[in-house]
């Protein structure tokens, strides 16, 4: 399943997390997703987008528009290369969180995405895969 | 440095959120207000989002600050103008706004407003003691 197309972002600053939803919005509205599938995407984007930024001390995140028969979709990648999670089924707690934030980052994305998958390495980095399909 | 807009009517404040907050944009803007509240002796408080496409948790929370902050400094809140998808996709994610006040616009919103002010009058607290 070749991506129709990819496009890579910068995660380092803040100003970041906008540049991330307003392209997600973009790629999600060229796949003629609803409106809400647009606003739930986007904002499991910015939710992911500024988790790499404030925990993971930046990284970038990938795009990529999908068409698996039918059916297309959007696949974003958020990669970085901080500190890790230890414990995955903890940090994926409504509520749980190491900083300031609310703690429905990571949860709240996984319940606004149809796909989800996180690979992380304690030293190395966290990558997190998010799908949603039209 | 970008700031968002505060107007003073009266007694009450009204904001209108029309960009896509970044979120230093949006503590300044609960910074903003909390002060507003105190400089204007302001009783209440209108902000409209109207014009936001995704509200995700840390405008929710901001949003969820500015409520309470202003209660402690005894004015009302009231957010109107939430688009549906907003809405749908907020309680997803998992926040209900437990303790904002909403309303579907903004004429909605001055008359809740208007409402909540005029059966909790600040200065005949004392008329009790007799």
């Amino acid at each position: 399943m070749p991506p129709i197309k990819t496009q890579t972002l910068p995660l380092q600053g803040e100003a970041d997390i906008v540049h991330a939803r307003q392209a997600v919005r973009k790629w999600a509205a060229e796949l003629a997703f609803s409106l809400v599938d647009q606003t739930k995407i986007v904002t499991a984007a910015s939710e992911l987008a500024r988790n790499a930024i404030v925990y993971g001390k930046g990284g970038e995140m990938r795009m990529a528009a999908l068409q698996d028969g039918a059916r297309k979709g959007l696949e974003l990648v958020f990669e970085d290369h901080g500190p890790g999670i230890a414990d995955l089924k903890l940090a994926l707690q409504d509520g749980y969180t190491t900083g300031s934030g609310l703690g429905l980052g990571l949860s709240g994305a996984k319940r606004l995405s149809n796909e989800f998958d996180i690979v992380s390495k304690v030293g190395e980095g966290t990558c997190i895969t998010i799908r949603r399909w039209k | 440095m970008e700031r968002i807009p505060i107007l003073r009517m009266g007694d009450l404040l009204l904001v209108t959120i029309q960009v896509d907050m970044h979120d230093r944009l949006a503590l300044t803007l609960q910074d903003d207000l909390t002060q507003a509240i105190c400089t204007h002796v302001a009783r209440g408080v209108l902000i409209d989002i109207s014009s936001l496409e995704m509200v995700d948790s840390f405008i929710g929370r901001m949003l969820a600050n500015i409520s309470s902050m202003a209660r402690i400094l005894d004015a009302v809140t009231v957010v109107v103008g939430m688009q549906p998808a907003v809405a749908i996709t907020l309680v997803e994610l998992g926040m209900s706004l437990d303790g904002v006040r909403t309303a579907l616009n903004v004429e909605k919103g001055m008359a809740l407003l208007r409402g909540s002010l005029d059966l909790e009058p600040r200065e005949e607290e004392e008329d009790a003691a007799d």
